[in-house]
């Protein structure tokens, strides 16, 4: 990890990884494919030694975005700048970013030696030896220099084609769905290795996947794309917590969505009617206009949720909203109960309990109430799907 | 019964070995009538050992001469034909352009067509334009033809391989002519050895287009055509086994070398 090898790449690379060097900034950039868009004019800032995710369902405009920053896509419009250096018009080999592949894309006639030499020797640096003996520890790959990538296991390829782009010392590093080949296990194992080696070396980290929770446990930042836009931006928690669009609700996570009219206004918060009872919804917690008679949606995740018999309904706190319902379905997980509750104002309620106190009465066909902390509520305008992102996620 | 075990056993070696023998069976007779000393200018009955032939391999006036005109065209409609057929079979595997789909079916007619029919229109075609008969007609002939087999043994190459490595080298800092050098053409390399092999051998070997569009140039197959009228000298064995010989021993050093290479690795 030497400094002194990147010499040869002539830019400004000798500032230390503190500046902002490492910003990725996209602005209004685009790629359309005759008449299908695939990026709508975007703006993005991924900050310096960040580890940002850009997650979506396939066909969402990721991948496209990531290459149109490696260089391999041109955009339609727009720049890209790497600090403060534009490189829109820069082919790939002249910029100071290396991709991690889907497929690895490793070089089948190469040894791994060679395989992690090649960014080095193209930049025309003689003594690689001691630097790819290095990279290789510290992907723990060094008894295996001499083999070619055909002979090693999917996860030893995977950590060859992350070595081979780090040791270029990259002020960024793109990652395609790099885990995408590999089993569960691997995959578990891997996301923690990645986010080690991300820690270990500060460089910014843009990785691209359409697995939700790959993306929350690994960045920083998580940007939600979806049809070529990105639909919300945030910290893994502030976009659970806070979706605001129909998309981000069912494709992180489970929500339960209602459809409900605004009714009144008490203070900061707003009170709506859903089917016969009334809930309340912080207005800050809403992304839509709440205008009297107004529609909205209104979501709840599934954990948030108390369950409680219709006997001991009395027992209640006041001022949590509450529906009531028949369970329709039971599963008991282990560490907690997945229910599934019909009522008036959503067929299917989704309701995880943890398995502290079980309550036998919760069986099918049981009356109950549902509660929850009106904070926990969030609402979206009633204009779009319902249903937005429940496909994608069903069909990987 | 013990026999017929036996045969059920060894079953799939004998018939590995009669095909092999039926294979190989023309290669030997060749081989043991170059030592022959036809009593006439026929060389199809054994008469007694001789090694005259193999002493004195050009004896035959015209043969050498043909053998190396044969070699030298050979040689360069493999050239051509491998630099050609590798441009096309990258363009149609690698980029859209109009009329792929017929550029692409257009290059197999070579390949269905009769030879006589296409030996015929070429020399047609070259009269017409008032070419001089001769060495650069067939090469151009044999150019055209080797062609299509090239295109197809490169192509099915091309067309395993990964557009994403050529990403990958570009990603990793070499520009266009560094990724085709270092990682395009290594790739596609056998296929591209495969190509040229089946040029050479079909430029060496053809008779009916060189035939019609050779003019008075005579090249070895015409020379063997020719004076197999007339009588068969010892020596076209002699050539024959030659080659033979020359073959087994390119492939029995490809297989030690690369049995060296996989050795180094484990």
């Amino acid at each position: 990890m030497k400094r002194s090898s990147r010499s040869s790449l002539g830019r400004d690379e000798m500032k230390t990884t503190t500046d902002a060097g490492g910003d990725v900034r996209l602005s209004g950039i685009s790629k359309t494919y005759g008449s299908f868009t695939a990026v709508h004019p975007l703006d993005l800032t991924v900050p310096q030694g960040s580890f940002f995710a850009l997650l979506g369902a396939s066909g969402c405009g990721k991948t496209t975005t990531l290459r149109m920053i490696a260089g391999l896509e041109e955009p339609t419009s727009g720049t890209v700048h790497l600090g403060d250096q534009d490189v829109t018009a820069l082919p790939p080999y002249k910029r100071p970013v290396n991709t991690v592949f889907q497929s690895y894309a490793l070089f089948p006639h190469l040894d791994i030696f060679e395989n992690v030499a090649f960014g080095l020797r193209r930049r025309g640096i003689k003594s690689v030896k001691k630097q790819v003996g290095d990279m290789l520890d510290l992907v723990q790959l060094g008894e295996q220099a001499r083999k070619k990538p055909h002979q090693l296991s999917g996860g030893q390829q995977q950590r060859v084609a992350v070595a081979r782009a780090l040791i270029n010392h990259p002020r960024v590093l793109l990652l395609d769905e790099p885990l995408g080949a590999l089993d569960l296990k691997l995959r578990r194992q891997m996301q923690l290795e990645l986010k080690r080696i991300q820690t270990e070396v500060g460089i910014t980290f843009v990785h691209v996947t359409h697995d939700q929770e790959e993306a929350m446990t690994m960045a920083d930042t998580v940007a939600v794309m979806n049809a070529g836009r990105v639909e919300q931006l945030g910290s893994p928690a502030d976009l659970y917590e806070n979706p605001r669009s129909t998309f981000v609700a069912n494709f992180l996570g489970t929500s339960n969505l209602i459809e409900a009219e605004v009714d009144s206004r008490s203070g900061e918060d707003v009170v709506l009617r859903a089917g016969g009872g009334k809930l309340v919804l912080p207005e800050a917690r809403c992304a839509a206009p709440t205008t009297t008679g107004g529609k909205v949606l209104v979501g709840i995740r599934p954990e948030k949720i108390s369950l409680t018999h219709a006997d001991d309904a009395g027992g209640i706190p006041e001022g949590r909203n509450r529906i009531t319902g028949t369970i329709a379905a039971t599963s008991f997980i282990g560490v907690s109960t997945q229910y599934v509750v019909d009522s008036a104002v959503c067929p299917e309620f989704e309701v995880y309990v943890q398995n502290v106190d079980r309550d036998t009465r919760l069986a099918p066909g049981a009356e109950v109430v549902l509660h929850w902390s009106p904070a926990h509520t969030f609402g979206f305008d009633a204009e779009q799907a319902i249903d937005a992102g429940l496909d994608e996620e069903a069909a990987l | 019964m013990p026999l017929v075990n036996w045969f059920k056993r060894k079953f799939v070696v004998i018939a590995g070995l009669l095909t092999l023998a039926y294979l190989l069976l023309p290669n030997i007779v060749v081989t043991v009538f170059s030592f022959n000393e036809p009593k006439g200018r026929f060389n199809y009955e054994w008469q007694q050992f001789s090694a005259d032939a193999w002493k004195d391999p050009c004896g035959v006036s015209g043969l050498c001469g043909s053998l190396s005109l044969s070699l030298q065209i050979a040689f360069w409609a493999t050239l051509g034909a491998t630099a050609l057929g590798t441009m096309i079979a990258f363009a149609l595997v690698r980029y859209r352009f109009r009329a792929r789909g017929a550029v692409s079916s257009l290059i197999f007619l070579p390949m269905a067509m009769p030879e006589v029919v296409m030996a015929a229109s070429l020399l047609t075609l070259f009269l017409n334009m008032g070419a001089q008969l001769g060495f650069w007609t067939i090469l151009i002939a044999h150019i055209m033809f080797c062609l299509s087999f090239v295109v197809t043994a490169v192509k099915a190459r091309v067309m395993s391989m990964d557009p994403r490595l050529e990403q990958a080298a570009q990603d990793l800092y070499a520009g266009p002519l560094q990724t085709f050098w270092r990682v395009t053409l290594p790739i596609a390399a056998p296929g591209i050895a495969a190509g040229a092999l089946l040029a050479f051998a079909l430029s060496f070997d053809d008779f009916i287009i060189t035939n019609f569009n050779a003019g008075s140039t005579v090249t070895f197959p015409m020379f063997v055509w020719g004076s197999a009228q007339r009588g068969t000298p010892v020596q076209i064995n002699v050539i024959g086994t030659a080659m033979f010989l020359v073959a087994v021993l390119i492939v029995l050093t490809s297989m030690v070398v690369n049995n060296r290479r996989n050795k180094q690795k484990a």
